[in-house]
């Protein structure tokens, strides 16, 4: 599509009233002055309203006795875009797979959220959440004993046949 | 009530001049603040409120940062003039203060203490000389730095203050003409005496006078020597930490003394309105409140209580006018330069300059027939309103502030001749035949 342009007609000589403008203006700002209503979210102490389909930081969920959910299966680190999640898989006695190594490269990751999409057992989430400071680089390398403590709200996927998440 | 000794003399002038410099910096400080948090409000937001109570703190902690940033200077600045050029835009704007009356007298056991740093005898001239410096400052600092955008800012801005230096000064004229002095205390005295503000029967001197001052402080809409989004900052931009703040302070001190003169000239400085109780001039040796209708002077009342109220009133008036310094900053955009050079000479000039003689030769009548008090007054309101109707008329229906680069006859596009349409698009070319 060609690119529209649109010609703004030069006011008619004489007939334009640059001082009435101007104190209309003042009233304008004046009225926004004394408006009460601000757009300013005081951050620390207001939070935002995040949506929930939000995708932040990772989050672990676990079982009931503290295990993680997670069973190893390879498919996040296989279809993680980015290629930031290291997972080093293990069975024990029961025959039960688990993860000896599961770490997240937070720096690495672009919150496509595909590792919540491919896993078959809900375990790994991306979250709602963005508060993630550091002081040092390595502390954004989450192991999975990080993973599991996270407690914020889980990211709501989304759904094809609800696409607004009503 | 007898007069100070030397020693009290010495002693009170010390005090005052410690106190104004102190206040004025101060206020100077907060006007950021001020400037910030009105910015904000304007535009729904809240603007700084975190360094302490409101925000309270934050000129001191900007202050502070500054103090302690890196000073550059760039290698082929001028070394000399780079350090003079803050320093020269910074002290004039701060030494205006010594010659505003701001509060009645004082009484003090020791005799009574005007409320003004200096009452020099010439008063507003002092005024004028040393506000015209301060483009000295900003020319030195904006050549010194040897970058394109600070000289281009600079010369803007000796131009424009050399503009609308001449509309100020015609400007102030009528005034003098009504006070006949040019002290500051004589004229807060005429106006307490007629009982008129200079606002009323002066209107249109008035406007003109803050139109100038908002291009004499570089405020916008006359922001030229600044002009962010033409050159970065224009005069200061090689500047950082004090040097910086130094000219910032120049600014903010020229708004607080623009602000100052005009609550001083116009609105009675600090008399309060409908009382006349507070009024004091110093007269034939004797601090009087007015005259009876025998022309017998009436000694005033001078008390502390009053001396405070006085100064509450000239803090609200110039308070007053720094708010409608950053309410205009934060509503209209910036003028071009040929407007501004065009409105400061060919609207401005001629204006104030006809409105001189007029008002001269309605004082000269009403002279003659003897009229005095109120009903002077009135007349020259009634001249002014209908000057100002006037300007106003003129002024708003596009006939001053066109834009000038696009004469009005040259407003209809051109038509496209063939030859021109041979280099555009053949579609374009097309429509642009076919709308002739």
């Amino acid at each position: 599509m060609a690119a529209t342009v649109k010609v703004m007609r030069r006011p008619e000589p004489g007939k334009t009233s640059y001082l009435r403008a101007a104190l209309k203006g003042m009233g304008l700002t004046f009225k926004h002055m004394v408006n009460t209503e601000k757009v300013t979210l005081q951050y620390p102490e207001e939070q935002p309203d995040l949506s929930s389909r939000w995708r932040g930081t990772h989050r672990m969920e676990v079982h009931a006795d503290g295990r993680p959910k997670c069973v190893a299966c390879g498919l996040c680190p296989t279809v993680c875009p980015a290629n930031c999640i290291r997972l080093v898989g293990g069975e024990d006695d029961n025959g039960n797979r688990y993860p000896i190594v599961y770490e997240i490269d937070e720096f690495r990751c672009i919150f496509c959220g595909m590792c919540q999409e491919v896993c078959p057992v809900e375990a790994i989430h991306v979250g709602v959440h963005f508060e993630n400071g550091e002081y040092t680089r390595d502390r954004f390398v989450y192991d999975l004993d990080r993973l599991m403590e996270q407690d914020h709200a889980v990211t709501h996927l989304w759904d094809p046949s609800d696409p607004r998440s009503e | 009530m007898e007069e100070l000794s030397p020693t009290a003399f010495l002693i009170s002038s010390s005090i005052k001049v410690f106190a104004v410099f102190s206040a004025a910096m101060l206020i100077v400080a907060y006007m950021t603040l001020l400037e910030r948090r009105v910015s904000a409000f304007i535009q729904d937001r809240l603007g700084p409120n975190r360094v302490g109570p409101f925000g309270l703190l934050q000129p001191i902690a900007d202050g502070l940062k500054n103090i302690l940033k890196e000073e550059t200077l760039p290698a082929t600045a001028n070394r000399t003039f780079f350090i003079l050029g803050p320093m020269l835009s910074l002290i004039p704007a701060l030494v205006t203060f010594a010659v505003i009356p701001f509060a009645a007298p004082l009484p003090t056991p020791w005799g009574v203490v005007d409320m003004i740093v200096a009452d020099i005898p010439i008063g507003i001239l002092y005024v004028l000389a040393f506000a015209s410096l301060g483009v000295y400052g900003i020319f030195l600092g904006g050549w010194a730095s040897n970058n394109k955008y600070a000289f281009l800012g600079a010369v803007r801005s000796s131009s424009q203050m050399v503009s609308y230096e001449v509309a100020l000064g015609l400007s102030l004229i009528p005034v003098l003409m009504l006070a006949g002095n040019v002290t500051l205390t004589d004229i807060v005295w005429q106006q307490q005496l007629m009982g008129f503000w200079f606002v009323f029967p002066l209107s249109l001197a008035f406007i003109l006078f803050v139109i100038s001052a908002f291009a004499e402080t570089n405020r916008l809409p006359f922001d030229l020597p600044e002009a962010e989004s033409e050159l970065v900052t224009g005069y200061h931009t090689e500047y950082s930490s004090m040097k910086f703040s130094m000219f910032f302070i120049a600014e903010y001190s020229h708004i607080l003394m623009a602000s100052a003169l005009m609550a001083t000239l116009f609105l009675g400085g600090w008399s309060i309105p409908f009382w006349n109780g507070a009024n004091a001039y110093y007269h034939d040796g004797a601090w009087i409140q007015g005259f009876t209708a025998a022309g017998e002077p009436i000694p005033a009342q001078l008390a502390w209580w009053k001396t405070l109220l006085t100064l509450l009133a000239f803090a609200v008036k110039t308070g007053f006018f720094v708010l409608v310094f950053v309410w205009v900053r934060w509503t209209l955009p910036r003028f071009r330069y040929d407007q501004v050079m065009h409105l400061g000479w060919k609207v401005m000039l001629p204006t104030a300059l006809g409105y001189l003689m007029l008002i001269a030769a309605t004082i000269l009548v009403l002279d003659q027939l003897a009229v005095e008090g109120f009903l002077f007054g009135f007349v020259l309101t009634v001249v002014s309103l209908l000057c100002t109707l006037g300007f106003v008329f003129f002024l708003d229906r596009d006939r001053i502030i066109s834009g000038a680069s696009v004469p009005p006859h040259r407003l209809t596009p051109s038509p496209v001749t063939r030859a021109e349409s041979e280099t555009l698009s053949p579609e374009m070319a097309a429509r642009a035949l076919g709308e002739q």
